[in-house]
């Protein structure tokens, strides 16, 4: 499959431009203002995007913590996303739910939530709702390594199975669970793709860091869903720049090895991407410095958006209990 | 409904509303291990997937936690799923789901979307079914914000409380006892609804209130009407919505008659007796009236054995009811004896043989 110049130029445009809305939450932490845990999301871009970009706008997302690309990504609103972030009345839920439950049902994006694995038979159920209404949508389930050791994954993937649902499983595999590495946690003989082939799930691995890659491979998968309604698991390894949670980077505890953060530096999804563009003539220095500052300019406006918006009123405290 | 009784069992008005509630919403699936298997979830359920030219009864793989969170996903398209799970225990393996997720959904999307879900669950006691088959843990639940909690009691009540639980729009748990399922009572054919958040008076009377909810509610008649013979005219309150909770009946019901037993279904300790006591206690203390008055019985802090020799001291009967009476208000009653029966604690009734 041959990707065109202009979606090149937007896989590009779409992985900096989450990556410069993360470095702003970071830098502007420290404020004291973003009152709420973030698990920022730079390193991890590259699958975000090769997949959203392949999915329509009432195609579904699910998600986890770690869930500001794949919100952003898939068409989210970042004026809500900050606003949450600075639990304000105009955020995408209101500030009752913070980083941790992104939300927008316009742009397809039904839930993201903190307790790991937990989206993974949401996701399913939508998808089962889908096939049952007989529509040609797809539902795309974003999760870490950790929740493929978490029962619910098990059991999402037979009912899968069984009902062939039209559903894409994301393994984004950073091989760290907090600062657990996955060999504390999962045997060396178990594979996450053999786990999907065993219930009759087609699977496959991936370069986490690699768009281009990530981005044909999927647009085929996804086709192939929506043609004869299936689940599909895949598996994409890459690496968490920053902290678990937070602003910070804190390599300097020594959990992940010099050996392992140099090779992994040397994959950064976007500088890479940067690099082969301009070597095929496909973006200049200039254009770049041009989205560059398209980039800056909405991030400046949406964090005054979400700097002088109200704080919701302790009258809606009790309004959201039932509904 | 073709049916020419008037009287029919709970188990069979269970069956009536999610029926009527299917042809009523083409969105309402039934869900759960065994839901269209020969035996039908003890009749409620029985059948019902022939009724039907699309597929609307599920039969489930044993995966609590994903069939509660699969629920919620296609609950938040437009699907109405009716769970049950055919021992309230096997539930527990779902509490993430319907405590982190289904409970708070609407209120962590600041009311963008709700989960409109019906788990049933259903209490097991008697013929040995032990320590896991047999607790009544409808406190885990009414303690969460976002769930309603719902206690059937007679045929009535289960038929149009079950209907208006699955036109809510929030999840509800609702319990069954199983002793229950064969009980008797008058039930129009039509569909008609219940509203939930709302106590009951089963009886009327002046001289002393019982408060109670599930199966407890038919010790609580029976004591009532040997009560009588003593010339104590018992008030009997059927809880019934345990979240949110109708105090207000239970105060006005005490305020008439001054005298209360509350009658727990489960464990008295951090029980839902400990949370009506406790909301009396907030009321009439302001009001700065006598509070002695007030009692609970309930079965003891242990778990239930499968020996029927030590199970039967685990569940207060019509009797121990009225020994409660007599402490409240300082009575001895001559002959209780004679209201002794001998119906064999592990049954609900000598017809009513195991395994359940």
């Amino acid at each position: 499959m041959k990707i065109s110049k202009s979606t090149k130029k937007k896989l590009f445009y779409e992985m900096a431009r989450i990556r410069m809305i993360e470095k702003n939450i970071a830098s502007k932490y420290s404020e004291w203002e973003m009152r709420c845990p973030v698990h920022l999301s730079i390193g991890q871009e590259a699958i975000a995007v090769g997949i959203c970009q392949n999915l329509k706008k009432n195609d579904k997302i699910v998600t986890a913590h770690r869930s500001h690309a794949h919100y952003l990504a898939k068409g989210g609103s970042l004026k809500k996303m900050l606003a949450e972030l600075y639990g304000k009345e105009t955020g995408c839920a209101k500030g009752f739910g913070g980083s941790m439950h992104l939300i927008d049902l316009n742009a397809g994006v039904i839930a993201a939530v903190p307790i790991v694995g937990s989206t993974i038979p949401i996701g399913t159920g939508v998808a089962w709702a889908n096939k049952i209404k007989k529509k040609r949508e797809i539902v795309v389930a974003f999760f870490g390594d950790g929740a493929t050791e978490e029962g619910v994954f098990f059991e999402s993937l037979d009912f899968a199975s069984l009902h062939r649902l039209p559903i894409l499983y994301v393994c984004e595999n950073n091989e760290y669970s907090v600062y657990s590495h996955i060999s504390k946690r999962q045997s060396k003989k178990r594979s996450i793709t053999k786990i999907a082939k065993s219930f009759g799930i087609k699977s496959e691995k991936m370069d986490g860091n690699n768009i281009e890659n990530i981005y044909t491979k999927t647009n085929k998968i996804i086709k192939k869903i929506k043609n004869k309604p299936q689940p599909y698991l895949i598996e994409l390894k890459t690496f968490r720049h920053l902290e678990h949670c937070g602003p910070n980077n804190d390599d300097h505890l020594n959990y992940r090895s010099k050996k392992y953060l140099k090779q992994w530096n040397r994959k950064c999804p976007i500088k890479n991407y940067e690099k082969f563009l301009n070597k095929n003539n496909l973006v200049s220095k200039k254009n770049i410095k041009d989205l560059d500052n398209i980039i800056k300019y909405e991030i400046l406006n949406a964090f005054a958006f979400a700097k002088r918006s109200k704080f919701p009123k302790k009258s809606l405290l009790k309004r959201f209990v039932y509904a | 409904m073709l049916r020419k009784k008037k009287k029919i069992s709970l188990a069979d008005s269970i069956k009536e509303a999610l029926i009527l509630s299917m042809k009523k919403n083409k969105n309402v699936l039934l869900i759960g291990l065994g839901v269209d298997d020969p035996k039908g979830i003890f009749g409620t359920t029985k059948g019902i997937d022939k009724l039907f030219k699309d597929k609307r009864v599920f039969d489930f793989p044993t995966a609590e936690n994903a069939m509660t969170g699969i629920s919620i996903g296609a609950s938040l398209m437009g699907v109405k799923p009716v769970i049950v799970h055919q021992r309230v225990e096997f539930s527990l393996l779902s509490l993430e789901q319907i405590i982190n997720q289904a409970a708070k959904w609407f209120f962590m999307n600041g009311g963008t979307k709700s989960v409109p879900l019906v788990i049933r669950l259903i209490i097991g006691r008697g013929w040995g079914q032990g320590p896991q088959h047999s607790q009544s843990l409808e406190t885990i639940f009414a303690h969460i914000p976002g769930l309603k909690v719902i206690s059937l009691s007679t045929p009535y009540n289960a038929k149009g409380l079950l209907i208006s639980s699955i036109e809510d729009k929030n999840p509800v748990i609702i319990f069954e006892h199983r002793w229950l399922h064969e009980i008797q009572g008058i039930v129009p054919k039509k569909y008609y609804k219940v509203p939930l958040g709302k106590a009951r008076i089963v009886k009327k009377g002046t001289d002393l209130t019982l408060v109670s909810s599930s199966y407890m509610v038919i010790e609580c008649l029976r004591s009532a009407k040997i009560l009588k013979n003593y010339s104590i005219n018992t008030e009997v309150v059927d809880i019934q919505s345990l979240r949110p909770l109708d105090i207000k009946t239970i105060i006005n019901s005490i305020k008439k008659t001054q005298k209360a037993i509350i009658v727990d279904n489960g464990g008295i300790s951090y029980g839902i007796s400990s949370e009506i006591i406790a909301k009396l206690y907030e009321y009439f203390s302001s009001k700065n009236k006598n509070f002695n008055k007030i009692t609970r019985i309930g079965p003891p802090d242990n778990p239930i054995p499968s020996t029927r020799e030590l199970a039967k001291y685990c569940y207060p009967n019509y009797l121990d009811i009225i020994q409660n009476v007599e402490k409240l208000l300082k009575k001895k009653f001559k002959n209780l004896d004679k209201y002794r029966n001998d119906v064999p604690s592990d049954q609900p009734n000598r017809n009513f043989m195991g395994p359940f």
